[in-house]
This record gives structure tokens, C-alpha cells and sequence, in this order.
């Protein structure tokens, strides 16, 4: 054991870390959207046959987009070819109703299971469609969460998010975890172990890597991490302080905040390290940049004007134009994926509060009455907003719809969390 | 007992890994080509003093609460990266240290108070780090003797929620060669 190369010896101590991490993310949801769509998700047939009930991982998911209102079915399962008496569904009161199956699947020692559902839409009394999921037993909740999806898309219109995972920073005493875990919370997997802090994790746009900032090296250092594998590199390490990864939308570049030239200042670099070349020239600080959904900008925080304000350039250079003029302090610029808003951090009487713009109109709105709001990140579909925020003193989660609607606080007993980072899509 | 078995086998890893004692809270950071010359395995009590002699001055000395080059620290008011005129002494008693001993070197970690965004109070504690290696030059210290670094909010010296503490933790630490 003595005679292993210390990159090896470090992945063990790392295993370790995994194998003690069980640290759960708890949802609680503080607020609901004012239009709720009522919907019956009945009990699928053979769901009992196995431990995890898929029907209650999606049902708390639509409850938790603050989108649905859940309509009592009974415990009587509804299997999808059975038939819907629509009258009934409508004296409870449902808009859309769900029904559905599980069967075991055997082939050899394989055991898996066949999810078939059907959405109904209950007013119309037709089918608006359905699937068929085939899974092991530890993915029924992935199931889930493809069901959720799909209902969600098909009854609001966008997207939904409930399969995607976070990236946030735990820190228990001496000791930080880079986390991902499933958008509700469930799976968290231990990405980094450390003994030093971990900042500003961010997803690649595929959603395979993840790059961050960590002080192992006593210093900020950028790493680029693919999760699969495990293996992870340089992305930059200069003379003074590296931090402030952003991802260009196609993922094969990162805008970086390095402090080799004197002062934190934006360059640009191949994901692999490769080819630096500085984005901006000012003579204070330039940080936090993040690329515009079509590349075409690149938005970061300055203290060029004397006060820590949102401006952007052109990702090709040119001149830079102040986004924020309203207070002192507006920070952490955060683009909608539909390029029309910016989430950010504003300083109002003393409070750090998260923050949403709509570019064209330049109006603001505060979406939260925490102060101690942090780190913005939007969810793919652009509905909900992550951040980090402070409850009794503990770090904890916080998700709010770009209306300030909805609202969700994400917290693991014992332990301050951070940093959140939504990733995208899962293709 | 399986428990127990993991702790054991995860311990012998962290020996294996050389992994440090507990550390004052500021360690500093590795610069590639530099040895640090502090043993730290090594059984002997006495090595490291020795080891770590830097021309006319050792660790030890550094360390001398006697001596103004015991105070490593200065400070900072709130979102300002100016070195205030009362650190005025102690940096160029640090500023003359390096200039009589080109070969030492210097680590300077700025940090900042919790308050705001991770990654600009890291942009800021960098500031107020490159404030102060700027006076070190400008009083005669090389550039290759110093490098600054920034530790952000990331390290309070004072975890306390309070301008008492967030006035401690506004600050850049002065490390030489050895100690980080």
C-alpha cells in the first residue's frame, strides 16, 4: 500500500469519501403556482410487486413543480388498458388523469420491469398519448421521473426537468463533497472528496463534465471532470489565482477568470486547457462570466465603474456595455436558456437577494425575501431557478420559478450546501 | 466491526498519502518549483528548523514574537483593497527581508469576508493580495519572489456572522518559503 503513486492512493482515499457519503437532499416546498392543473395519477397495476413505488416518486414530482394539483385516486391500481370512466374523473374534480402498469420482465437471470402508461385528458375524454419504459429494478424511479416528463411536457407545454440532475458543494466539518444528485434530491453521488473548498461547479453542456474550481493545491485551481469516469484535469492552474469556469454552449471551450496578468481578469481556453487567449482588458476586477445561450455575448461582473455591476462584450471582443445601474452591488449573471432573462444577485438595504431581468425591458423583479442569496442557476427549461441561500444559519438549497411562485428549499441534515449548478437536458 | 475495518483501512490510505498533521488553518500553496524545506515525515524534532534556513534568517526567527516579522497579517476595510498607512512599518520590514535575501520567497493569500458572491470576494481577496506584493516591488522585493494567490471567503480565520470577525477574515496572510 505504501508503494502506490500518489494519484492512485488519492483515488482510494477518494472511494472512501463515496462509500461513507450518504448525506440525502430533503425537499420542502414553500409556495405553489396560483393556477394548479388538477390531475388523478392512479396507482399502476404491479407497482406492488416491487419496492420502490414508481407512482409516488411521480406524483411528487408534478406536486413539487407547483404546476399540478394531485386528485385522490384510491389505492384501486388502473391499469392502462383498462377502461376510463371520464364522467367520474371529472366529479373529482381531474383535468387529466394517468393510468398505468408494471410488469416483470424475464429473460434468464435478468429480471426487469415494462412501465406502460397513457395520459388521458379528461374534459376532451381522449388519450393524449403514452409510453413504454423497459428498466431494471434501481432505475423504476428514472421511469418515474421519464413519465413526469412526458406529462409535464404534454399538459404545459415546455419541457420538463424532473430527469436532469444538480451539482452543489457540501461542507460538513473539515471536509467538502462535490455532490450531484437527481433533480429531486434522491441518488446523491460524491463526484470529489476534499479537505479544501470547492467552489463554482458548472455542467458542460452535454452534460457529461463538470468543471470547477478547487483549493486542494492550496490555491484556486480549474478542473475539468467527466463523471462516468472519474477522471478529471487541469483546465487551468497559472501563476496567482484561476477561478469563474463558464462553458461555451458548444463545450468545447471555457471562459476562466485567471490572475496571472496582475488582476482577475476573463480569458478564454479549450476545454483541455489548450490555446489561452484573454477576452477583456479592464483595470479592475472582471469575474463570473458566462457565455449567452447563442454564443454571441459574453456576460460577467466588473468593478470597472467603481461598484461590482453586470456588464457584457461580444464573445469576439469589442466594447463593453453595462447590463445593471440600479444599487451597488449586482453580481453572478445568469442567463435564461431562452436568452431573455437574467437571473443575478442585487444588494438591496444590506441583503443579497436573487434577482431577475428581462434583457429587452431592463425591469426587475426580486424573486426572494432571503439576504443571503448566492450562486443562481437556471433550470433547462428556464422555469425554476436554483440558488443558495442561508436558513437558521445553515447553507442550504432553494429553487423559485422565474415567476416567484414556486417555491422549494433542498437541505441535508448537518451540513451547510452550496453552489448549486442545474445541468441540462439528459438526451 | 465493518465500520471499524473501513475507518482502519482508510486511515492507513491517509498515512499512506503522507497526509499532513492538522495544519494552522492558513497553509499555504505549492509553487512548482520550489521544495518545501520543511521535512515533515521525518522522525527527527529538530529537522525542520534547521532544514528551513533561508540566509541570515531561519523559521524560527520568522517566527519570533519579538520581532515585527512575526506579524504576517494585514488588514483591510470593507470592499477596499488599499494597504492602510498604519501596515506601513510591517511591510517594509517584510519588503527588507526579501530585498537582503533574494532567494526567499513569499506567498501572499488575500481573503475576504463572507458577505456577496463566492467568486467576485475571491477576485477581491486577489486584489487586496496583489495590492500588497505591488508595495513589496515598489519597495524593492523581486517579482519572482512573491506570488499572490486568493482564498476568497473560502477560509475565515473567524467564523463569527459580524463585522468584528468579517473585519479579521478582510485580510492577506504573508507566508515565506517553508511554510507553504
Amino acid at each position: 500500500m505504501m508503494k502506490y503513486p500518489f494519484p492512485r492512493c488519492l483515488a482510494a482515499v477518494l472511494l472512501c469519501f463515496a462509500a461513507v457519503a450518504h448525506a440525502q437532499l430533503s425537499i420542502e416546498i414553500t409556495g405553489a403556482g396560483a393556477n394548479r392543473l388538477p390531475i388523478g395519477i392512479a396507482n399502476f397495476t404491479g407497482e406492488r410487486i416491487i419496492s420502490q413505488a414508481l407512482t409516488s416518486v411521480l406524483r411528487a414530482d408534478l406536486e413539487r413543480s407547483g404546476l399540478f394539483r394531485l386528485v385522490e385516486t384510491g389505492v384501486e391500481p388502473l391499469a392502462e388498458s383498462a377502461p376510463v370512466n371520464y364522467a367520474e374523473w371529472k366529479n373529482r374534480g381531474a383535468d387529466a388523469l394517468t393510468v398505468g402498469s408494471v410488469t416483470p420482465v424475464i429473460s434468464g437471470s435478468d429480471s426487469r420491469y415494462e412501465t406502460r402508461f397513457l395520459l388521458h385528458d379528461v374534459s376532451k375524454q381522449a388519450v393524449l398519448g403514452g409510453q413504454t419504459y423497459l428498466s431494471s429494478a434501481t432505475q423504476l424511479r428514472t421511469a418515474a421521473h421519464r413519465i413526469a416528463d412526458y406529462i409535464y411536457e404534454k399538459l404545459i407545454g415546455e419541457p420538463g426537468i424532473f430527469s436532469t440532475r444538480i451539482a452543489y458543494v457540501v461542507k460538513s466539518t473539515g471536509r467538502y463533497e462535490l455532490q450531484i444528485a437527481d433533480a429531486d434530491g434522491m441518488n446523491a453521488q460524491t463526484a470529489l472528496a476534499s479537505r479544501e473548498p470547492i467552489i463554482s461547479p458548472t455542467w458542460s453542456p452535454d452534460g457529461t463534465r463538470l468543471a470547477y474550481v478547487s483549493f486542494e493545491a492550496k490555491k484556486p485551481v480549474v478542473y475539468v471532470h467527466s463523471l462516468a469516469t472519474g477522471q478529471r484535469h487541469v483546465a487551468a492552474n497559472f501563476k496567482g489565482s484561476n477561478s469563474a469556469p463558464a462553458w461555451s454552449p458548444d463545450g468545447k471551450k471555457l471562459a476562466v477568470v485567471l490572475s496571472k496578468d496582475g488582476s482577475s481578469q476573463m480569458y478564454r481556453l479549450n476545454a483541455d486547457g489548450s490555446g489561452v487567449e484573454r477576452l477583456a482588458i479592464s483595470s479592475g476586477i472582471d469575474t463570473e462570466p458566462q457565455f449567452s445561450r447563442d454564443g454571441q455575448f459574453i456576460y460577467f461582473t466588473s468593478d470597472r465603474g467603481g461598484s461590482p455591476q453586470i456588464y457584457r462584450i461580444p464573445a469576439g471582443g469589442g466594447d463593453a456595455q453595462r447590463i445593471t445601474f440600479e444599487g451597488s452591488y449586482n453580481v453572478t449573471p445568469r442567463l435564461s436558456p431562452d436568452g431573455r432573462s437574467m437571473a443575478y444577485i442585487s444588494r438591496n438595504d444590506g441583503r443579497f437577494q436573487l434577482t431577475l431581468m428581462d434583457l429587452e425591458t431592463r425591469q426587475t423583479q426580486i424573486l426572494t425575501d432571503s439576504g443571503k442569496d448566492e450562486s443562481p442557476s437556471f433550470a433547462p427549461n428556464g422555469r425554476m431557478i436554483i440558488y443558495a441561500t442561508e436558513v437558521g444559519g445553515r447553507g442550504v438549497l432553494a429553487a423559485v420559478s422565474s415567476d416567484g411562485r414556486v417555491k422549494q428549499k433542498l437541505s441535508v441534515q448537518v451540513a451547510d450546501v452550496r453552489e448549486p449548478s442545474w445541468g441540462p437536458f439528459i438526451k | 466491526m465493518p465500520n471499524a475495518l473501513l475507518a482502519l483501512i482508510a486511515s492507513l490510505i491517509l498515512v499512506a498519502c503522507g497526509s499532513q498533521p492538522p495544519a494552522p488553518e492558513q497553509t499555504g500553496a505549492k509553487v512548482e518549483d520550489r521544495t518545501p524545506a520543511a521535512v515533515k515525515a521525518d522522525i527527527s524534532p529538530v529537522a525542520p528548523v534547521v532544514a528551513s534556513q533561508v540566509g541570515e534568517y531561519t523559521l524560527a526567527m520568522l517566527r519570533d514574537p519579538n520581532s515585527i516579522l512575526s506579524k504576517r497579517s494585514v488588514f483591510f476595510d470593507f470592499d477596499e483593497y488599499v494597504v492602510k498607512a498604519e501596515f506601513k512599518p510591517l511591510v517594509e520590514a517584510h519588503a527588507k527581508l526579501l530585498v537582503a535575501n533574494p532567494k526567499i520567497k513569499m506567498l501572499i493569500q488575500g481573503n475576504a469576508d463572507e458577505r456577496g458572491s463566492r467568486e467576485y470576494n475571491l477576485a477581491l481577496g486577489q486584489r487586496r493580495a496583489e495590492a500588497l506584493k505591488k508595495m513589496l516591488i515598489l519597495l524593492g522585493a523581486k517579482e519572482e519572489q512573491i506570488e499572490a494567490v486568493s482564498l476568497g471567503e473560502e477560509k475565515p480565520r473567524c467564523t463569527e456572522h459580524g463585522e468584528p470577525c468579517w473585519g479579521e477574515n478582510r485580510r492577506d496572510d504573508m507566508l515565506y518559503t517553508g511554510e507553504f
